[in-house]
């Protein structure tokens, strides 16, 4: 279901197909949906199998980075004589993201579900569920599932009857974009300050409390669940048939200037210029698209062209100059400045910078600056080769990428829209500026 | 029956090519360290040796040949056959960005910074800096705020690279300073009620490369160029922590710590480091003094000496000696307890003791004095009634003794004793019937070596000119033993050394000029004692 809207004739409703059903939300209802078979089935296998098929599937993270599911999993080394956790990533605050939160909200015994599976499959006993802290009705759904698994017996000492022992612990966040970085959401669930670890080491070798790891996104998860009950081969029926790297279904979160605003699922490879026209119902009356960012605030800007010709998978972005990130897909029309827009996404990324890395502390704060100052009409032309350079500078030099993601839209919004920054330019300063600095 | 020796496997060794030259280094070593084996300076600011690696100041990123990114220098192990570049065009490209982003908000000060000329943010932009800012918005402030203790934080030339916090957390093992806030807004702050009153929490102001952190005691005392330097031993206490003395115009301004991982790594306390202002004291013995009936007066060495070896003449000498004296003084003046019979004995002033919990056996000791354990090896006896055995007959020889704390009977003894020479730094009030005043260089005023409580033999350098006539005691000791009838002669403070470590097991195969700056450890018993 396109939640809140009728789900659209092209849609493959999948992990969505209960949004908006609150009967789903509890034990019996999710059982009557064919739910916990996906569990009963794993507990039946043994993890190595269950692994294999998430490997089989294709199924890659849905928080972001894409990374395949079965092969992080496959880290998690048994008998190591470690305890090994599952954590699951819900704290979704990528700007223009919210397919976990709904996932919570309506079908909340699926993610306790992924959990339970997940763990199972890494030879852990313990999943954390690391809820995003203004998610307030989705905590309260987790919160009563969980209560439900346990009472069922299907989480606990003996979890199905199985004599094995799964729990799954909620824990509330406090607010902070960083914790959704996976190894600050660890450093916050320990009780720290939420900042990003040096990586390596890894979580698959030192995680929560310094024990193997593995860490996976709600919908990243949830689809898991799918793939054990349905099979590898029918996951993998979803797609384009000349990109096996990208498969099943995804949940793109859509807001902006768009006439349908809400979450979709479709098909990996799926044509953006239908997903945005067709599902999303095109542009308000008497609009025109301008811009889109596809994956959350992080990713580069595309143009409207640029996304028309765009399939939607994690190839098919990339060859559109941006990428699939977390499925937040922002839109803008011609009514929106994007020096403005680009100058607030600065300013979120300013604020939220845990302040552990130079050019990130000091680099998404000056950013936010140069750019308000443009956009208050004070600019330079040179301040957009600063603003270039200094994104240089933040590019793929710090602990985390959220310095990155700071400089992308600026960096891509410079580059693609330069027009409306130089239209805020004072003329009187001249126009000895560096082409170049395009490039 | 002992223990069998604990074999510890040899690391395994890496080669790797920094900077063009081929380095071999234990598994594990970082790239900073191992480029310092190369010769070659990472530039850096929040890695210390000391401390856990924290990875945020990114002004160590290197260029690793084959590697997609620059990595951090202190975060990054070697490996085999790895080729680094620290000069790359890459690697300067991104410390220049560091350096820029450093500076936006930072003060630009330096004219009235305690840090300038020692500041690592200043070398650094120098070095490799941008030659003017971009920055054209304002820069934010904060007040200065007073961290307790003997530490002042100037928020605004804060570089966050969190050195101080790791100090407190994980070397001190006491939580005070943590990152408040976030984003450009961060500052280093202090938990709600807590202060940096921890013993050894001024270390804070050592570590922090910039002038974030300053000593309330040093602040606006002295530019950084202006300072000589000189190796030398914290007298403070029987740890022997290694210091260095800072000296301005002839008068040590400040005590700082020289590392030495045998003994005190990287660190000296808070009650050491500011133990340092009777270095200066002015009220100092300048001139021997000899009593001519009337009175002590003005005299000089030749006369003095003589006047000293004829009170001593056929007598037992009583030697009161500090145990903050050297092991050359010591050993001389037990050569004069052995020549007349005589009998030698000190009292140490004792304070609470304050380990360092995350350094092994390091602790601001007890026993407040540097010698303690080169007295009492040298057959000082050490009480808390050090005059017990003096004979009425005795020549007492108070060899810079601190005579303020024997307790009142003690000091009328001295007082009613007949026989009295004093050989020291100054000359204690009720002691104007002494036969001969002989004056001392201090511990900063001459050079020789100390044996902490583990044993640990470590000399310390000249720092500063004696007042006046003063000498160093081996100088003086020498003399006096030569005029009582002794035939050595000795023409350095090594040459006196030379003779101990010939005479006594402790000090047997050490060399004076081999024990360096940072001393050696007994071959006997004494080794690892305290662990």
């Amino acid at each position: 279901m396109g939640y809140p809207h009728k789900p659209h004739a092209r849609e493959s409703v999948v992990l969505s197909e209960h949004f908006g059903s609150a009967e789903a939300r509890t034990l019996a209802g999710w059982r009557k949906r064919g739910g916990y078979q996906a569990l009963e089935k794993a507990l039946g296998m043994a993890p190595a199998d269950i692994v294999s098929v998430v490997k089989d599937s294709g199924l890659r993270g849905r928080g972001g980075a894409g990374f395949p599911t079965g092969l992080k999993w496959s880290y998690m080394k048994p008998g190591d004589g470690k305890p090994h956790y599952l954590c699951c990533n819900a704290d979704e605050s990528e700007p223009g993201t919210f397919k976990d939160r709904e996932i919570m909200r309506w079908t909340p015994h699926a993610l306790v579900e992924g959990c339970a599976l997940g763990a199972y499959a890494i030879g852990a006993e313990t999943a954390y569920v690391y809820i995003r802290g203004e998610f307030t009705e989705p905590l309260q759904q987790m919160n009563a599932a969980v209560q439900e698994a346990y009472a069922s017996g299907i989480l606990g000492a003996n979890a199905m009857g199985t004599g094995k022992r799964l729990d799954v612990h909620v824990h509330k966040g406090a607010g902070a974009y960083i914790c959704g970085e996976e190894t600050a959401l660890m450093n916050s669930l320990e009780g720290k300050r939420g900042n990003p670890r040096i990586k390596p080491p890894f979580p698959a070798v030192s995680g929560v409390f310094g024990m193997p790891t593995t860490i996976n996104n709600v919908e990243t998860l949830v689809a898991a669940v799918e793939v054990v009950k349905r099979g590898a081969a029918w996951y993998k029926g979803f797609g384009r048939p000349d990109n096996p790297k990208s498969t099943g279904t995804k949940l793109y979160s859509v807001c902006g200037n768009v006439a349908r605003p809400g979450n979709y699922e479709v098909p990996m490879g799926f044509p953006f210029r239908d997903f945005l026209h067709e599902l999303c119902g095109g542009p308000l009356p008497g609009r025109k698209f301008k811009a889109v960012i596809p994956g959350g605030a992080s990713v580069p800007i595309q143009t409207m062209e640029e996304a028309e010709a765009t399939l939607m998978d994690y190839e098919g972005f990339v060859a559109g100059g941006t990428m699939l990130g977390s499925g937040g897909v922002i839109v803008f029309d011609d009514q929106q400045n994007m020096v403005k827009q680009i100058a607030r996404l600065a300013r979120f990324f300013a604020h939220e910078s845990c302040a552990q890395c130079t050019q990130c502390r000091e680099g998404t704060a000056w950013t936010t600056k140069i750019m308000e100052r443009i956009r208050d009409g004070h600019g330079t032309y040179e301040d957009l080769d600063t603003l270039l350079d200094i994104g240089e500078q933040m590019t793929g030099k710090t602990i985390c990428v959220l310095s990155d993601s700071c400089a992308v839209p600026v960096a891509s919004g410079i580059r693609k829209f330069r027009h409306e920054f130089e239209a805020l330019i004072p003329k009187k300063q001249g126009t000895a500026f560096v082409a170049a600095a395009v490039a | 029956m002992t223990a069998p020796p604990a074999v510890r496997a040899a690391p395994k060794m890496v080669t790797l090519t920094i900077e063009g030259r081929q380095v071999t280094v234990p598994e594990g070593t970082n790239l900073i360290e191992a480029a310092k084996v190369a010769g070659v300076l990472v530039p850096h600011y929040c890695y210390h040796p000391g401390l856990p690696v924290a990875g945020v100041c990114r002004m160590c990123l290197v260029d690793v040949e084959k590697a997609p990114k620059l990595a951090p220098g202190c975060a990054t192990a070697v490996a085999e056959g790895q080729v680094v570049h620290v000069h790359s065009e890459k690697a300067r490209e991104a410390r220049k960005g560091v350096l820029e982003m450093l500076l936006i908000n930072h003060p630009l000060d330096c004219p009235i910074c305690d840090q300038s000329g020692e500041c690592e943010l200043q070398d650094y932009t120098f070095q490799e800096g941008r030659d003017g800012s971009r920055y054209r918005e304002p820069k934010r402030f904060n007040p200065v705020e007073d961290f307790g203790g003997d530490v002042l934080y100037v928020t605004n030339r804060c570089i966050l690279c969190t050195r101080c916090v790791r100090f407190m957390d994980d070397v001190a093992h006491e939580p005070v300073l943590n990152v408040s806030e976030r984003g450009d807004r961060a500052t280093i702050g202090k938990f709600e009620g807590a202060d940096l009153t921890h013993p050894w929490a001024a270390n804070v102001v050592d570590l922090c490369p910039v002038g974030a952190l300053l000593s309330k005691d040093f602040l606006n005392k002295a530019r950084a160029w202006e300072l000589d330097r000189a190796a030398s031993v914290c007298p403070n206490c029987t740890q022997g922590c290694n210091s260095v003395l800072e000296v301005r115009d002839n008068v040590v301004v400040r005590m700082k710590p020289r590392s030495n991982e045998e003994v005190n790594h990287f660190y000296l306390c808070d009650a050491g480091r500011l133990d340092y202002r009777w270095l200066n004291r002015a009220d100092r013995a300048d001139q021997p003094l000899v009593h001519t009936g009337d009175g002590l007066e003005r005299s000089d060495w030749e006369p003095a000496i003589a006047r000293a070896a004829a009170v001593l003449a056929g007598k037992r000498a009583y030697v009161l000696a500090s145990p903050g004296l050297s092991n050359e003084a010591l050993f001389l003046l037990s050569q004069l307890v052995q020549r007349t019979g005589g009998a030698g004995a000190f009292r140490v002033e004792r304070g609470p003791e304050a380990p360092l919990a995350g350094v092994p056996d390091l602790a601001l000791r007890a026993e407040r004095a540097a010698n303690v354990m080169g007295a009492e090896l040298l057959g000082f006896a050490k009480g808390d009634a050090p005059l017990s055995g003096l004979n009425a007959d005795d020549v007492l020889v108070i060899a810079d003794h601190d005579l303020s704390q024997l307790g009142a009977a003690a000091l009328e003894a001295i007082d009613r004793h007949r026989a009295v020479i004093v050989i020291g730094t100054t000359l204690p009030a009720g002691l104007s019937h002494a036969a001969v005043v002989l004056p001392l260089a201090n511990v900063a005023e001459e050079e020789g070596t100390l044996t902490n409580l583990r044993g640990r033999v470590q000399r310390y350098f000249q720092a500063k000119a004696a007042p006046g006539l003063a000498r160093p005691a081996w100088f003086v000791l020498g003399d006096l033993l030569a005029a009582t009838g002794a035939t050595e002669q000795y023409w350095t403070p090594g040459e006196v050394f030379a003779a101990l470590a010939k005479g006594h097991p402790h000090f047997a195969g050490m060399h004076y000029d081999t024990l360096g700056l940072k001393g050696a450890a007994p071959a006997g018993a004494l080794a690892g004692a305290g662990a």
